[in-house]
């Protein structure tokens, strides 16, 4: 890339990049027009880390998912198998063996288990990702019905202080109506998002593994070509799809402390769609990683707008497809335009330079 | 004679399926096949499969299309049933007095809304270049509040005596009427087929755009047509469930609908990124899934286990029908065949090749 850029004089921004920095500037215009329109709750930092708080699973399924999308595949079975893990630890800390340690092995296990599984289905036998990861969202509901039909609520003492653990920011936060002052609080499934997309991004931008990615998601027979191992490459975005459902079904029974049936359900059509507002296609080749939780926090951020202006809920639903429709028009208007070569973007020449350094 | 055995060969995966659960089912009971006559109606196993598959054949079919034509599947089918059906039974009880005619005007007034419905996904998905499962995530995500507004916010309640017959048996005709129904439109689609280039220009528009638009083909015209194809059929699949159910539910009718669907139009052996597609392979994956459901039921696994069951049984048979499985499989038969070639073959001839290689 760098070195594209020292040989071009009007160096255009790349496809994954402009899609990313569409997501990220409508988020945060939309964030100002929150805090204009509703000053009272948006203005309060705390609500904006209450949205990672209480979404970081979502965020770290959407992590996985656009790997397998930028790969060129599907994964719908994420939000059923972090359901059935979050019962599964349930069960595991309610038994008299359970222990937090085990707790964390059951949820990767699982994971990675659905992970090996789906991707060497859908790799070495090349069958279609969806009906496969169609077949582990059956599976893994199926499962979750027959290990326990009834809410869990964990009880074990360990598991308790660690579910009411927050990291408390003593310079941040806002004072309440008596005039007292509240620190803000960020819970431990935050940190676990950063890491992992500090981790995932670095992967996907720096490491082989990433650029064979997208080389197989822009075009699987080109990248065979060039002796990328394709079926490898492919087999390992699954099995990382399922180990970030395993983190994710962790974090959220970190976040609620109960196992219960209705957990996660529907989180992959969540996840598809804020995975596609972030800047993902789902054809495969283009995305970046970064605009995962962008994708996450605007379609959250929609939901808290459409709540705070009092609309009724079965508004909300329809308020919330239109705005989809915005988005998905607005990219596909720009990126049609970028082909008739009428919308280019020069990179800023600060910006040219540093990749010219670092490269 | 060489035209129909390719179209069998492509057959053999719904059909081998159907037959092995036939076979599950004569084990667990020899009365399988069994037909009652009730009340002049026909009613057993067999009819009661063609009767609970009826809307998901009609949305197969369009599926089928759909995704032969745009290379990706739309979510949105069982949602864009329930909005036309709104619209239908919306019609019926502000009608007054419920006649054959009002019906008829309701279904196609449905029909219509079907149509914008499709038309929507169709312009998203042609036009704007949108791939179509992310286009159909707007409707799957606010269709189901718009039918809940059009039904007024409540269940209406379809009781009169036209709509009771289309979803049951009509006095006299032996066979229940959305199976009646599905055969109409499963007919019309086969004349459709017959009398018009549809295949040829999906299939091509499937295989290569860019290729179809250089041979004159519109590639945007044929997508947006079978988007619009779309919409008829769940449209009219949205009138067989209605007036199955007696009642519009906005938010249960025909929900996961789409996932059996997709399911259908790949056990017909299709591929799910477009080109080439067989309508019968999905009418048979179709009855196929429903055999599947009614086959668990029958064998009394437990509620909870039956998922579990029907993903282990989908998984193996797409194991079965994955092209690496199969390669192998036709290598071994060759091999066997080469071995039996060669310990078959007569002892004079052993004696002239080894001389030969004397």
């Amino acid at each position: 890339m760098a070195s594209l850029h020292v040989i071009k004089p009007k160096a255009r921004l790349s496809n994954s990049n402009i899609l990313f920095l569409i997501a990220a500037i409508i988020f945060v215009v939309m964030y100002l027009f929150a805090i204009i329109s509703f000053p009272g709750s948006f203005r309060q930092v705390q609500t904006f880390f209450d949205l990672f708080n209480l979404n970081a699973p979502l965020i770290i399924m959407t992590l996985g998912l656009s790997i397998v999308m930028i790969g060129g595949g599907i994964d719908i079975s994420i939000g059923a198998v972090c359901g059935l893990i979050t019962m599964a630890c349930a069960v595991s800390l309610e038994s008299r063996m359970g222990s937090i340690g085990g707790a964390v092995l059951v949820a990767l296990g699982i994971g990675i288990a659905f992970g090996l599984l789906q991707g060497y289905l859908i790799a070495y036998l090349e069958i279609q990702p969806f009906i496969i990861t169609l077949s582990g969202l059956f599976l893994a509901q199926g499962l979750l019905t027959t290990l326990h039909k009834d809410p869990i609520n964990v009880t074990m003492p360990a598991f308790v202080s660690l579910r009411d653990f927050d990291f408390v920011i003593p310079w941040l936060g806002t004072k309440n109506r008596l005039g007292i002052f509240i620190p803000c609080e960020i819970k431990p499934g935050v940190i676990v998002v950063v890491v992992l997309l500090v981790i995932l991004a670095t992967l996907m931008k720096w490491s082989r593994f990433g650029r064979n990615v997208y080389a197989v998601g822009g075009n699987s027979h080109s990248a065979m070509m060039l002796g990328i191992n394709v079926k490898r490459t492919i087999f390992f975005t699954y099995v990382i799809s399922g180990l970030t459902a395993g983190i994710a079904g962790f974090v959220y029974i970190m976040t609620t402390g109960a196992g219960n049936v209705g957990n996660a359900a529907g989180a992959e059509m969540k996840a598809i769609a804020s995975a596609i507002i972030g800047g993902t296609l789902l054809n495969g080749g283009v995305g970046n990683l970064l605009g995962a939780p962008i994708g996450t926090l605007i379609l959250l951020v929609i939901n808290e707008l459409i709540r705070a202006g009092g609309v009724q809920s079965n508004y909300q639903a329809i308020v919330s497809g239109l705005l989809l429709y915005f988005f998905i028009v607005l990219q596909s208007v720009i990126m049609s335009l970028r082909d008739k070569k009428k919308f280019s973007l020069a990179l800023p020449t600060w910006l040219r330079k540093k990749t010219v350094t670092q490269g | 004679m060489r035209k129909l055995i390719t179209t069998l060969s492509q057959l053999v995966l719904p059909i081998s399926v159907m037959m092995l659960l036939i076979v599950i089912n004569l084990i667990k009971g020899v009365d399988y096949f069994n037909i009652t006559l009730v009340n002049g109606a026909l009613y057993g196993n067999i009819p009661n499969i063609l009767f609970g598959a009826s809307e998901l054949v009609i949305l197969s079919i369009g599926m089928t299309l759909v995704t032969a034509a745009s290379q990706g599947q739309d979510i949105s089918i069982g949602v864009n049933a329930t909005i036309s059906s709104a619209v239908f039974v919306l019609f019926v009880l502000h009608a007054g007095e419920v006649t054959l005619l009002v019906i008829v005007a309701g279904f196609l007034l449905s029909c219509v809304a079907g149509l914008v419905l499709g038309a929507f996904n169709g312009t998203l998905v042609s036009v704007f270049k949108v791939q179509p499962m992310v286009a159909s995530l707007i409707l799957f995500t606010g269709g189901r509040s718009i039918a809940f507004m059009i039904d007024g916010k409540l269940s209406p309640i379809l009781a009169n005596d036209i709509s009771n017959q289309i979803g049951t048996v009509i006095p006299g005709v032996p066979i229940q009427t959305p199976i009646i129904l599905t055969a109409i439109f499963i007919a019309l689609v086969a004349v459709l087929f017959k009398t018009t280039n549809l295949r040829l220009y999906v299939e091509t528009v499937g295989i290569n755009p860019n290729a179809a638009r250089l041979n004159g083909i519109n590639p945007k015209k044929i997508i947006f047509l079978t988007f619009l194809i779309m919409g008829v059929c769940s449209a009219v699949a949205g009138f067989i469930a209605v007036n199955k159910a007696g009642r519009h539910d906005s938010v249960n009718q025909l929900k996961l609908i789409m996932m059996d669907a997709i399911l259908a139009v790949a056990i017909g052996g299709n591929s799910l990124i477009g080109g080439k597609f067989s309508i019968t392979g999905s009418i048979i994956g179709a009855y196929t899934i429903e055999m599947l459901n009614r086959t668990l039921l029958r064998l009394e696994i437990e509620p909870a286990m039956i998922k579990v069951f029907k993903a282990v049984f989908i998984i193996i048979l797409m194991v079965v029908a994955s092209p690496v499985v199969r390669v192998y499989f036709s290598k071994t038969l060759d091999r066997v065949r080469t071995w039996r070639l060669t310990t078959t073959i007569p002892k004079d001839a052993m004696v002239s090749t080894g001389k030969k290689e004397e």
